[in-house]
C-alpha cells in the first residue's frame, strides 16, 4: 500500500477521486444528515444526530418528519412538477434549435467551423448572472424589445413580457442552448457524409435519409445534450428568481425560500434528497436499458 | 451516340473556379465494364458523382437508356453506387444494410426477404445476416457494399475505387470475382480507379482522364499499345520515350538524337517522339567487340538490374540515354548471368516501335 502511494500514477488517477469525494459526496451526505435531523431555532437550526446528554447518554434525534411533511404539502410536489415541465420543455426547445445549428457548425469547412465554435463558447466569457440580467433589461416594460414594437406600430401598450414563465423558458433556453449544442456538435462533426449520400443513392429521400440514417447515428449526442440540459434546469434557481413571476413555483426557488427565507434546514434537505432521488431513478433505469438496447443490438 | 447506353454529353463542372470537368462526353454500352482511370485530381470521382446525381452538372447532358436523367435527383436514378470507404450504415446490421434500399423502395416485405436472401447468398454472406458492420472484415464489408447495390438491380452500377481498401492478395482475387459477377448478372460497371493495372485487368473499354478532359477511350490493348500521347504511355506501364527526326532520305525512317542510331518504323508519319515499351526489346550480352551498326538496335551498359521472379527489369545506358528493358525469365534464358556495368546488345522489331 505504501509503495501505491508512492507510485505518481496512482495519484495521477485518483487526485480527481479525492476531489470528488472531498467535494461532493461528503456535502451529499451532510445534506442527507440534515434531512434527517430536527429542526431548532439556533445556529445551526436544527438539532445534532448523535447528541450526549448531561447524564453521559446517548440521544438519537432522528427523524422522517421532514420528508413526511413535504409529500403531505402538494405545494413541493406541485413546484416540482414545474420543474420538471420546465426541464422538459426548454429542453425539446434547446434540441430543436440546437440540431440545425449543430449540423450546420459540424458541416461548415474547418476555417468557419472553429470560428462559429468559439461564437459559440464566447458568451461563457461573461457572467452567466450578467447575460440572464440582460433579458431582463431586454423585456421589461420600457425595455427595448417593446420600444422597437411601439416604434413599429404593432402594439399600442408595453407587453409584459418579464415574470412570468415563458420569460422563465426563454432565459432557460437561451443560457442552456450551448450545452445542447456541444455535444451534438461532437457526435455530429464525426458524422461520415458520404452515409447520406449512399442513403440517398439507394433511395431515399432527405427526410427518410435523416430519420433513417442521421438521427440514430447522432442519438448518443442527443442523450448527452438532453441530459446536460434537462438535470441543471430541474434545479435550476437563478434564472426563476430573475426572469419569474409568481404564476409558477420552481422547485430550486422553494428550497432556496427554505433555506434563507424560513431558515428550515432540515425541511430544504430534504427536499434536495428528494428531487435527487426522483432525477436519479429515472435516468439509471433509463441508461440501464439504453445500454441493454445498444448490447442487444450488437 | 445518343443510342449509347450511357452517354455523357459536353458535361462541364467548376468547383469554386477550379475547372473538374471540362467537356467531357463518353459514350458506354450496355453490359459494359468500363473504367475511368486517371492520377488523383483528373476529375474522375466528380464525373463519377455527376453520373450518381450527387452533383449537377454546370452544362451538359447526362443519358441513361434513352432517358435524360441530368435533372433526376439520386433517388430516383436507376443506378447505384459502391463507395470507396463502402459508406455502409454502421447502426444496421448487414442484412437490414442490404435491404435498406428495398425498403426505401417500399417493396413487399417478403419480396425484401426473398430478394436480400438471394443476394446474401450469391455474395457468400451467409451466416453474417446479424452482424454489425465493425464486426465482419474489410473483404466481407466490401461485399455486403456490392450486395447492398446489386440487390436493387440497377441498370448501372458505379463503383469508386473498389478495391482500394484490400489488401494486395484478396484485391487480386476480389478483381476476378468481380469481373465474374459482372458477366453473370450482365449488369453495366463503371468503375473510378487509379491503379491502372487494376483498370488493365477489369475492363472491357476505359477512359484516361487528366485534368478533367478524356485523353483516351478504348479497350486495354489499344490504351497500352497505341497511347494516343506521351502522358498516356508513361501513366499506363512503363514507357521508354525517344526523340527522333524523321529522315527524308528514306521511307519509315528515322534518326534518333537520343540513341544516336537509325530507328525503322513500320509506319510512315511525321513524329518526333516514339515509344518503345520495355518487354518489346531484347538484350544478350555482348561477345562481339565490333560495333553493330544496323537499324534498331544499339550496345548499352547495365546501370540497374531488378530481379522479380518471373521477369527481371534492367536499366540501360546507352549514348547517355537512359531505357528499361523487361526481359521474362523462362526456362532458356540465358539473361540471368547480365550484371551490372556489363556491355549488352539491345534489339527490337521494327513493330515495337510506336509513333507517337
Amino acid at each position: 500500500m505504501l509503495a501505491k502511494l508512492k507510485n505518481y500514477k496512482f495519484w495521477f488517477v485518483f487526485t480527481p477521486y479525492f476531489w470528488l469525494v472531498a467535494f461532493f459526496f461528503i456535502p451529499l451526505a451532510i445534506i442527507l444528515k440534515i434531512s434527517f435531523s430536527v429542526s431548532e431555532w439556533g445556529m445551526p437550526p436544527y438539532k445534532d444526530i448523535l447528541e450526549i446528554d448531561n447524564s453521559g447518554d446517548f440521544l438519537l434525534n432522528i427523524t422522517s418528519g421532514n420528508y413526511a411533511f413535504i409529500f403531505s404539502d402538494f405545494f413541493y410536489l406541485k413546484s416540482y412538477l414545474n420543474s420538471l415541465s420546465l426541464a422538459f420543455t426548454s429542453t425539446l426547445i434547446c434540441l430543436i434549435i440546437g440540431y440545425p445549428i449543430a449540423f450546420y457548425v459540424a458541416k461548415s469547412k474547418p476555417k468557419i467551423r472553429n470560428l462559429l465554435l468559439i461564437l459559440l463558447i464566447i458568451p461563457f466569457w461573461t457572467s452567466f448572472l450578467l447575460r440572464v440580467y440582460a433579458w431582463k433589461v431586454l423585456l421589461q416594460g420600457n425595455g427595448i424589445l417593446n420600444l422597437i414594437l411601439i416604434k413599429l406600430g404593432f402594439i399600442a401598450e408595453p407587453l409584459s413580457l418579464l415574470y412570468n414563465h415563458y420569460a422563465v423558458i426563454l432565459g432557460v433556453v437561451y443560457t442552456y442552448l450551448p450545452f445542447m449544442i456541444l455535444p451534438l456538435y461532437g457526435y455530429l462533426v464525426k458524422f461520415d457524409l458520404r452515409l447520406i449520400d449512399a442513403a440517398n443513392d439507394l433511395g431515399s429521400r432527405k427526410i427518410n435519409t435523416f430519420f433513417k440514417v442521421i438521427l440514430p447515428l447522432s442519438l448518443p449526442g442527443i442523450i448527452a445534450g438532453c441530459m446536460l440540459v434537462f438535470i441543471p434546469v430541474v434545479g435550476e434557481f437563478v434564472i426563476p428568481e430573475l426572469l419569474g413571476g409568481s404564476d409558477k413555483l420552481y422547485f430550486g426557488k422553494i428550497i432556496w425560500d427554505e433555506f434563507f427565507v424560513n431558515r428550515d434546514w432540515p425541511v430544504a434537505s430534504a427536499l434536495a434528497m428528494s428531487g435527487i432521488l426522483f432525477l436519479i431513478i429515472p435516468i439509471v433505469i433509463f441508461q440501464i436499458s439504453y445500454s441493454k438496447y445498444n448490447f442487444k443490438n450488437e | 451516340m445518343k443510342d449509347s447506353f450511357l452517354y455523357i454529353e459536353n458535361v462541364s463542372k467548376s468547383f469554386d473556379d477550379v475547372k473538374a470537368l471540362d467537356d467531357v462526353s463518353l459514350a458506354i454500352n450496355k453490359s459494359e465494364l468500363f473504367s475511368l482511370l486517371g492520377a488523383s485530381g483528373c476529375g474522375k470521382s466528380t464525373l463519377l458523382r455527376i453520373i450518381a446525381g450527387f452533383e449537377k452538372p454546370d452544362s451538359g447532358k447526362i443519358f441513361l437508356d434513352g432517358e435524360d436523367i441530368t435533372d433526376l435527383p439520386a433517388y430516383k436514378r436507376p443506378l447505384n453506387i459502391m463507395f470507396q470507404s463502402y459508406a455502409l450504415f454502421p447502426h444496421l446490421n448487414v442484412s437490414n444494410n442490404i435491404a435498406f434500399g428495398l425498403k426505401e423502395d417500399r417493396l413487399d416485405k417478403k419480396e425484401i426477404e426473398k430478394r436480400t436472401a438471394e443476394i446474401i447468398n450469391l455474395l457468400e454472406l451467409d451466416g453474417l445476416e446479424k452482424r454489425k458492420i465493425d464486426e465482419i472484415s474489410g473483404g466481407q464489408q466490401q461485399r455486403v457494399a456490392l450486395a447492398r447495390c446489386l440487390v436493387k438491380k440497377p441498370k448501372l452500377l458505379l463503383l469508386d475505387e473498389p478495391l482500394a481498401a484490400l489488401d494486395k492478395k484478396l484485391r487480386i482475387q476480389t478483381q476476378f470475382e468481380l469481373v465474374n459477377l459482372q458477366y453473370k448478372l450482365g449488369i453495366t460497371f463503371i468503375i473510378v480507379t487509379h491503379d491502372q493495372e487494376e483498370a488493365m485487368s477489369l475492363s472491357d473499354r476505359m477512359a484516361v482522364m487528366q485534368e478533367g478532359s478524356i485523353l483516351q477511350v478504348g479497350n486495354p490493348v489499344e490504351v497500352y499499345e497505341k497511347p494516343n500521347n506521351e502522358y498516356i504511355a508513361k501513366f499506363i506501364g512503363t514507357a521508354n520515350i525517344i526523340n527522333i527526326e524523321k529522315l527524308k532520305t528514306k521511307n519509315n525512317s528515322f534518326q534518333s538524337i537520343d540513341l544516336g542510331i537509325e530507328i525503322e518504323s513500320f509506319e510512315n508519319k511525321i513524329s518526333s517522339k516514339c515509344l518503345i515499351r520495355p518487354e518489346k526489346i531484347n538484350i544478350t550480352k555482348s561477345t562481339m567487340e565490333k560495333k553493330i551498326n544496323t537499324n534498331n538496335s544499339c550496345k548499352g551498359i547495365v546501370k540497374e538490374v531488378a530481379y522479380l521472379g518471373s521477369y527481371t527489369k534492367y536499366l540501360i545506358q546507352s549514348n547517355n540515354y537512359q531505357f528499361y528493358v523487361f526481359q521474362t525469365n523462362n526456362f532458356i534464358s540465358e539473361n540471368l548471368n547480365i550484371k551490372w556495368d556489363d556491355i549488352v546488345d539491345c534489339s527490337w522489331n521494327k513493330e515495337a516501335i510506336f509513333l507517337l
